[in-house]
């Protein structure tokens, strides 16, 4: 399943112009707010007009079809449960709107998002949190080819958010539709996405798998210094022995992780923040840091600010760090020279941490 | 002659109102439900004029609003020769007495009906086309259940000024005994003739008892609707 658009909306002076291809999975959409995310997915499920172009869901040309016969489901900012409603009947209204029946049976979706015990309140007995909970599986019953997720999280605090995150995770390693996310965070587009848009005034700037995007240079006045980084996905495998911390394996090496309840053989993703790693010429000793690897320079990247960016690679992994344009000149950085990364185990935000 | 001796030409005033302004509030309620609909989400050009058409029987003396409705209904009338075609007469018959109510009572169902409307979340409806609802199933599921409180107010509104309803009624059908005279009229016409305070104290009765009884019916019927 995919989803292939070609939008083209006029709004005053605001232009939308984007053609992407999103495949399975959860494809972020990052930028500044104004830049036309919200437009860009209420295109995708009909809820604006587009002036021209070509909205394809799962092979189906959607484009001249209203807002219902689309089959997109959308999660909003807030949730937009119906009030005369309880909970169940929410869920049972999405069943019952004509589609025919969702991928995802009614148990499976009340399991995954563990809405049993919710099921006979009113929406206004809901917290936050688990109002967009039943709004998210309330979409997933409406038979969706296509979901659009139009930063679902944004109203919530830190701490609710950190407790959605993981049901999120756990949807997109479940189902084969595209999913939209727009999002302004960058630790929640590290955590969920498999491929990043990334958008400015109207219109897509880059596009790739996460993986790619957030450790390139050319990225970074897109994404910002801070979000800029390396996502690395890997293995659990048996604790440090000499430390009992978690240690995991990527293409290139392992990590030494702060102690996280993650089984041994699971598959994980982190993010490593340029900001977070120091370079060195010569292999260093006598570091309190546990995670020393060998890489080669791949790229310098040079950015208005005082910072350069420096891409390394080691084994097949890309890594991205950032350091100033004094050090980066006392150190005589250039591609092709091999380096030394040191990042603290302590640099790994549990919370930050995905499966 | 005592308060609780109802003579059979009382009841007929009785029947007759309520069947008046039952049927009044059936023919106004769905056109009002289209009408506020119209009013509450579309601006058009000849917004403004329609909105002053539906309020015009609350502000035109109702004397007005019957003699329109001869003028336009009567057998003389614009429409007199289209009804007559069809078999269907409203001058002097409890059915034009009926429209006359309906009249009357349209401007109040369409503001009850408008105001629920208006407090609808248009973001609901939204997020329930995207869950594949068509606009038909939309107002079905959605806003007409949010807007049953605002309805079932408008309906007791226009019920209750149905029943009271003198002015347009007497103009547009006169006042016959068992055909045209509901309560309001027949108290009009006792009131006319010395010596018949028992006849007016028991119509009169008769009214608080039913205005009362509708008011307490919208409240119940609210406060089971807040409930849900």
């Amino acid at each position: 399943m995919s989803l292939d658009l070609d939008i083209h909306v006029k709004r005053g002076r605001f232009t939308l112009e984007v053609q992407i291809t999103a495949p399975a999975g959860v494809t972020v959409v990052f930028g500044p707010s104004g830049c036309g995310k919200t437009t860009l997915l209420r295109s995708v499920a009909g809820l604006e007009p587009v002036d021209r172009g070509q909205i394809v869901i799962d092979g189906l040309d959607m484009t001249n079809r209203p807002a219902h016969r689309r089959a997109v489901g959308y999660l909003f900012q807030e949730p937009r449960l119906l009030p005369h409603l309880n909970v169940l009947g929410n869920l049972k209204f999405a069943q019952k709107m004509g589609r025919p029946v969702a991928r995802q049976s009614f148990d499976e979706v009340i399991a995954l998002l563990k809405l049993g015990n919710l099921l006979e309140r009113t929406p206004f007995a809901l917290s936050g949190g688990e109002a967009q909970r039943v709004a998210l599986g309330r979409a997933l019953l409406s038979a969706p080819k296509c979901l659009c997720l139009d930063e679902p999280l944004s109203a919530l605090d830190q701490g609710l958010k950190h407790r959605i995150l993981p049901y999120l995770e756990r949807l997109r390693d479940l189902t084969d539709i595209p999913i939209l996310y727009v999002t302004h965070d960058a630790a929640e587009m590290a955590r969920l996405a498999d491929h990043i848009v990334l958008m400015q005034a109207g219109r897509s700037v880059l596009s790739g798998p996460v993986e790619a995007i957030l450790s390139d240079p050319a990225a970074v006045p897109y994404l910002g210094v801070r979000a800029a980084g390396t996502v690395i996905s890997g293995q659990v495998m048996a604790p440090d022995p000499t430390t009992g911390l978690t240690v995991m394996g990527f293409d290139g090496g392992h990590l030494i992780l702060p102690e996280l309840n993650q089984t041994k053989g699971r598959n994980i993703r982190i993010r490593i923040p340029a900001q977070d790693i120091v370079l060195a010429r010569e292999k260093p000793s006598g570091l309190s840091a546990l995670n020393v690897f060998e890489g080669t320079i791949t790229e310098l990247h040079l950015g208005q600010g005082p910072g350069v960016m420096v891409q390394f690679k080691t084994g097949e992994t890309l890594f991205l760090a950032r350091v100033t344009q004094y050090s980066a000149q006392k150190m005589a950085l250039s591609v092709g020279q091999n380096i030394f990364a040191i990042v603290k185990a302590t640099a790994f935000d549990p919370a930050g941490i995905g499966t | 002659m005592s308060l609780f001796a109802v003579s059979p030409v009382e009841l007929d005033a009785l029947r007759l109102s309520l069947w008046v302004a039952l049927v009044a509030v059936a023919l106004s309620l769905p056109l009002a439900v289209a009408v506020a609909y119209v009013l509450a989400r579309y601006r058009f050009w000849g917004h403004g004029l329609l909105n002053a058409l539906v309020h015009l029987p609350l502000v035109l003396p109702p004397v007005v609003t019957g003699y329109l409705l001869l003028v336009a209904f009567g057998r003389k009338g614009t429409f007199g020769p289209v009804l007559e075609a069809l078999g269907v007469q409203l001058a002097f018959t409890s059915a034009g007495a009926a429209l006359a109510a309906a009249v009357m009572a349209f401007p109040l169902i369409v503001r009850a009906i408008r105001l629920a409307l208006e407090a609808v979340d248009p973001r609901l409806e939204e997020a329930a086309g995207t869950l594949g609802a068509s606009p038909i199933k939309v107002f079905s599921f959605v806003t007409l259940p949010l807007i049953l409180p605002g309805l079932v107010a408008g309906a007791v509104v226009g019920f209750a000024k149905a029943l009271g309803e003198f002015g347009a009624t007497i103009t547009f059908v006169s006042n016959i005994p068992g055909e045209t005279q509901t309560l309001a009229s027949a108290i009009y016409a006792v009131l006319q003739v010395p010596g018949q305070e028992a006849a007016v104290g028991r119509m009169i009765t008769l009214s608080l008892i039913l205005s009362f009884g509708a008011l307490l019916l919208s409240e119940v019927l609210a406060r089971k609707m807040v409930r849900r």
